[in-house]
């Protein structure tokens, strides 16, 4: 097999408060001509640095290290001069970037941005620059090329804008092409499409692909070859089905094992414990003796060397180092949880809210008077019903108003429409009764742990402020064992309570919004994509700790997710959202193993399992579409596949395929 | 955005008229008509009959909102409010107290204040820019540590110094320029160019660093990688990428300076004895000339409302994202 690229010795350091620390370590690999290497590991492993890297675009405090060489055929890029990188990158290397919203220029057309790399490299088209760039936006799938050429990338979808960025990279035919976390930023069904779409450019032009992710389940779809990286380094590398179906290096293993499945609703998720080591942290010899469950001494003392573990799988990991006889005692078993699911039961709780016909409307205002012209309907008649002590799970794509609905129920927007219940009473409550028992029977989780603590406060100050608020704080001597209280529920050290937000790590900071949700004791949690912003080992702790809470508090749970493999885990049943309503409602394994309605199972397809096969074609086309103008008919009928004339003209009403399960769809009326 | 503007205009009416009504306040509540006519009669002077008589003479002998002895609309119209404050909405700035035509020293004084506050806007902003581009482009070398050092010295340098050197190197030594004074038309220009480079030495220091500082911030963007991943080479990413995204919140600090253009810069035109508003300001501010205060005042708050709406149109040239008069849904 011909190599276009070749990485040698690969190792960077960065200079960091006047020390160098190493961030790259000797990183040996090779790309070749229509094939994927892929590179996976959690955030902070240096997966980034390393795409950089190879293109000479790293950080000005970063630097290459003795012996590094990067071979691209035979030249050494590394002795390239910056003019003579700047003919290499863009037409011999191309690079699509994890975040399409940045990507772009914003105050720059698509036409000029891509007119751009004719010019820089001097390339002139056969037919007319214009027509070729045409040519190029149709190749990526965007169906207006001459329109998409005037606009400026605020105009486009966050989709379109990869497609765009994809186009960039590709204009000149590149040998190779990087792609940092492609799809990350993407919702599932649209990532599918762009991971549909760089497969068959692959195809089309025999490009070499490195591909950068932290998504095992895309890796397995995309990569021939896998790297897995842990604090810089390779632990483990080797063909992705080898590599996934036999993981040899305990973190590979672990990694996989934290994946939430779909059927995993009755065991807790294993994870790995402690966290990825900062750049400036101590390391043993092998960076992952200190959460590694069989490390021995000799992990601390003497750095592991690659072995070959069978034709071309290897790893760097002294358990394969040693005789093998030792590798009979340390059989590898799932970490032990310090709880126990319980059984599923199937008893009817007790309601602890129901909300029927919900609606949040937005008005667009427009003129000299600034009259309403328009309405938003962010979230369109939805109806749903929370029970004690269960998990009722709101999936969907971003934009179709789950976290609308999320912050109307909690009382942070108002509520257009709509009458809410609480417990089994029938009495409809009014929107200030409705805030006066909300506000400290409903809490939220958000997103993001790293904005929504107050970076000024103290964990003491973060957890007694709702106690205040609703004159629950108990006596002065017994708030400290209350506040400790807390942060032993969530699993956090005493000491935390002096501290500030920033000393404490996604995982812990998600904790910590957990433990100020749970302060003011309350019986609902709205959880709003609590782990979407975590690595996968530390999502399985977080998801783990909401489980074990629930059980101990009987507490009901709104768990909004794009994520079904999550919501395989979490969820009692399930309700999932398009274009502001409910399409498809139903208990957990109705959902995932009989879903009725085609969006539903185009997600459930669109999702990237891990060990299968590649099989992966996008099972939707197009995009989701606006809500200020939705589509007369069924909102999906423009991507679904088994449109009929009827989705055009008329919405659908619900139908019921059991007790359990309602779906909105004419394909399952008589 | 022809609505947008619109509602802009119709906006600026109550602001004008708070800004009307506070200043009429202030000026006539710390010094009545009977403390001005003392001020201007002098100890000697000072008796009943005569502060009544300059009272007369210059206006200020009707009551402040409501004339009880005037008859129909009169009762309103016939008062110091109105005749003092209101008109000054038609630019009709009456006369000062000591006698002049105010609308005609403003339009006379206005000339020689943009002769010299244009030139160092302008120019400034040049220097400003290409010294941040230089800085930026050597990053990391010594030329961008000795540009460092050499804003910083500006900077920290009183623009005092900056007049009386140049006053003391160009003119008297060098016997390039005249030190002070103004002559109109084409012969200006020789009295201008002094105060000029003063000016601009004066505002490079900190200009340039905040400049650099934008820049800095867009240098490291996402796009500006995705640009060095195609190859750009790093001048161009500088003068296209960054330079049009910076543009964004250079343009919003310039409106600040948009009144002050009209208004005159107070210490040059002293200094260099320039004949323009900045110094007709501070002389009726000694001489306690409030019917001046009060125009300069007034029109300094139409300019500033002007230079905001003229930002905001700027925005759509430079920001496409920004669009006047469509507002998004609000959440």
């Amino acid at each position: 097999m011909t190599t276009i690229l070749s990485c040698e010795n690969l190792s960077v350091s960065l200079m960091l408060a006047g020390e160098r620390y190493p961030v790259l370590n000797q990183l040996d690999f090779q790309l070749q001509p229509g094939k994927t290497f892929a590179i996976v590991g959690e955030s902070g492993c240096g997966k980034s640095i390393m795409a950089l890297a190879l293109n000479q675009l790293l950080p000005p405090n970063a630097a290459y290290q003795e012996n590094s060489a990067i071979f691209l055929g035979e030249e050494d890029l590394l002795l390239c001069s910056d003019v003579q990188m700047q003919t290499i990158r863009g037409k011999r290397i191309g690079m699509v970037f994890q975040e399409p919203m940045t990507a772009l220029n914003p105050v720059f057309t698509i036409g000029q941005q891509l007119t751009e790399i004719f010019n820089a490299h001097h390339v002139h088209a056969e037919q007319s620059l214009q027509q070729h760039l045409i040519e190029l936006l149709k190749q990526v799938g965007i169906s207006d090329p001459v329109r998409c050429l005037r606009q400026y990338p605020h105009e486009l979808s966050g989709g379109m804008k990869q497609r765009v960025v994809i186009a960039m990279a590709i204009a000149l035919k590149p040998d190779i092409l990087i792609a940092d976390e492609p799809t990350t930023a993407l919702d599932v069904t649209i990532q599918a499409q762009i991971l549909d779409l760089l497969r068959s450019l692959q195809v089309r032009y025999g490009m070499a692909i490195l591909l950068i992710s932290h998504d095992l389940g895309v890796v397995s779809q995309m990569a021939d070859d896998v790297a897995v990286m842990y604090a810089g380094q390779f632990v483990e590398q080797g063909p992705t089905q080898l590599l996934i179906r036999d993981p040899k290096h305990p973190y590979t293993q672990q990694l996989l094992a934290a994946i939430p499945r779909l059927d995993q609703h009755d065991r807790p998720l294993a994870y790995i414990s402690g966290m990825v080591p900062g750049l400036t942290e101590p390391k043993a010899a092998c960076p992952f003796a200190n959460r590694c469950p069989y490390a021995w001494s000799r992990c601390w003392a003497e750095a592991p060397l690659s072995v070959e573990v069978t034709p071309l799988h290897r790893v760097s990991c002294h358990l394969y180092t040693e005789d093998p006889s030792m590798l009979a005692d340390l059989k590898i078993s799932e970490k032990q949880e310090s709880f126990v699911v319980n059984p599923a039961s199937n008893d009817h709780s007790e309601i602890a809210f129901s909300v029927e016909d919900a609606r949040c409307y937005f008005p667009i205002k427009k003129g000299l008077l600034q009259r309403t012209v328009a309405m938003v309907k962010a979230v369109d008649g939805v109806s749903l019903c929370l029970k004690k002590g269960k998990t009722l799970a709101l999936v969907g794509e971003s934009g179709c108003g789950k976290t609308t609905l999320g912050k109307a129920l909690s009382g942070l927007l108002p509520l257009t429409k709509g009458d809410i219940r609480w417990g089994a009473n029938t009495e409809v409550l009014s929107a200030t009764q409705w805030i006066k028992q909300v506000r400290q029977q409903l809490q939220m989780v958000f997103q993001d742990p790293f904005s929504s603590l107050n970076p000024r406060m103290m964990i003491s100050q973060i957890l007694s402020e709702g106690l205040l608020a609703h004159g629950l704080m108990p006596p002065k001597k017994e708030q400290l064992q209350l506040l400790q209280g807390l942060l032993d529920k969530v699993g956090l050290p005493q000491e935390s309570l002096q501290r500030y937000p920033h000393e404490f790590s996604g995982g812990q900071r998600q904790r910590l919004s957990i433990a100020r949700a749970l302060a003011v004791n309350p019986s609902i949690l709205i959880c709003d994509e609590p782990t979407s912003a975590l690595d996968v080992s530390v999502q399985a702790k977080i998801l783990n700790l909401l489980k074990e809470l629930q059980q101990k508090d009987h507490l009901a749970y709104l768990f909004i997710t794009h994520d079904l493999a999550v919501v395989g885990y979490m969820a009692d049943e399930v309700a999932v959202m398009y274009l502001g309503r409910i399409v498809e409602y139903g208990l957990r394994e109705e959902i995932l193993k009989t879903p009725k309605h085609p969006y539903t199972q185009a997600l459930l397809r669109a999702k990237p399992m891990l060990g299968e096969e590649r099989q992966l074609i996008a099972p939707v086309i197009g995009e989701p579409p606006s809500p200020i103008h939705p589509p007369v008919g069924c909102h999906f009928a423009g991507r679904c596949p088994f449109v009929m004339k009827q989705c055009l003209s008329e919405y659908p009403s619900e139908r019921s395929v059991s007790a359990t399960h309602q779906v909105r769809c004419f394909l399952y009326s008589e | 955005m022809f609505n947008y503007l619109l509602r802009r205009i119709l906006y600026a009416i109550p602001v004008l008229l708070g800004v009307n009504i506070i200043t009429f306040l202030l000026f006539f509540a710390v010094n009545s008509p009977d403390d001005m006519a003392r001020a201007y009669l002098g100890q000697k002077y000072v008796t009943p009959s005569a502060i009544q008589l300059w009272k007369s003479e210059h206006g200020y002998d009707v009551p402040m909102f409501y004339n009880e002895k005037a008859s129909g609309i009169s009762k309103v119209t016939n008062t110091l409010f109105f005749t003092k404050s209101l008109t000054l909405f038609t630019f009709n700035f009456g006369m000062s107290d000591s006698g002049r035509n105010i609308s005609y020293d403003i339009r006379h004084r206005m000339l020689p204040s943009l002769a010299i506050a244009v030139p160092i806007l302008l120019l400034g902003l040049l220097t400003n820019i290409t010294m941040a581009l230089l800085l930026i482009f050597f990053r990391q070398t010594y030329v961008e540590v000795g540009g460092a050092i050499l804003c910083v010295i500006l900077m920290s340098i009183s623009s005092l110094f900056y007049i009386i050197a140049g006053q003391f190197i160009l003119a008297k030594v060098f016997h390039w320029v005249p030190i002070s004074g103004y002559q109109s038309g084409l012969d200006a220009v020789k009295f201008v160019i002094l105060p000029v480079i003063v000016g601009v030495i004066t505002g490079i220091g900190m200009g340039t660093r905040w400049y650099r500082t934008l820049f800095l911030e867009e240098q490291y963007k996402d796009y500006v990688r995705t640009a060095r991943a195609k190859g750009l080479s790093q001048q161009r990413i500088l003068l296209t990428h960054v330079l049009k995204n910076a543009m964004i919140p250079i343009l919003t600090g310039l409106v600040v300076i948009i009144p002050s253009l009209f208004l005159g810069s107070l210490l040059l035109e002293s200094f260099f004895g320039i004949p323009g508003l900045g110094s007709y300001t501070i002389d009726a501010i000694t001489r306690q000339d409030f019917a001046i205060v009060r125009a300069m005042v007034f029109l300094g708050s139409v300019l500033y409302i002007v230079g905001l709406i003229l930002t905001d149109i700027s925005y759509t040239l430079v920001d496409p994202r920004v669009r006047l008069g469509s507002s998004q849904a609000g959440s």
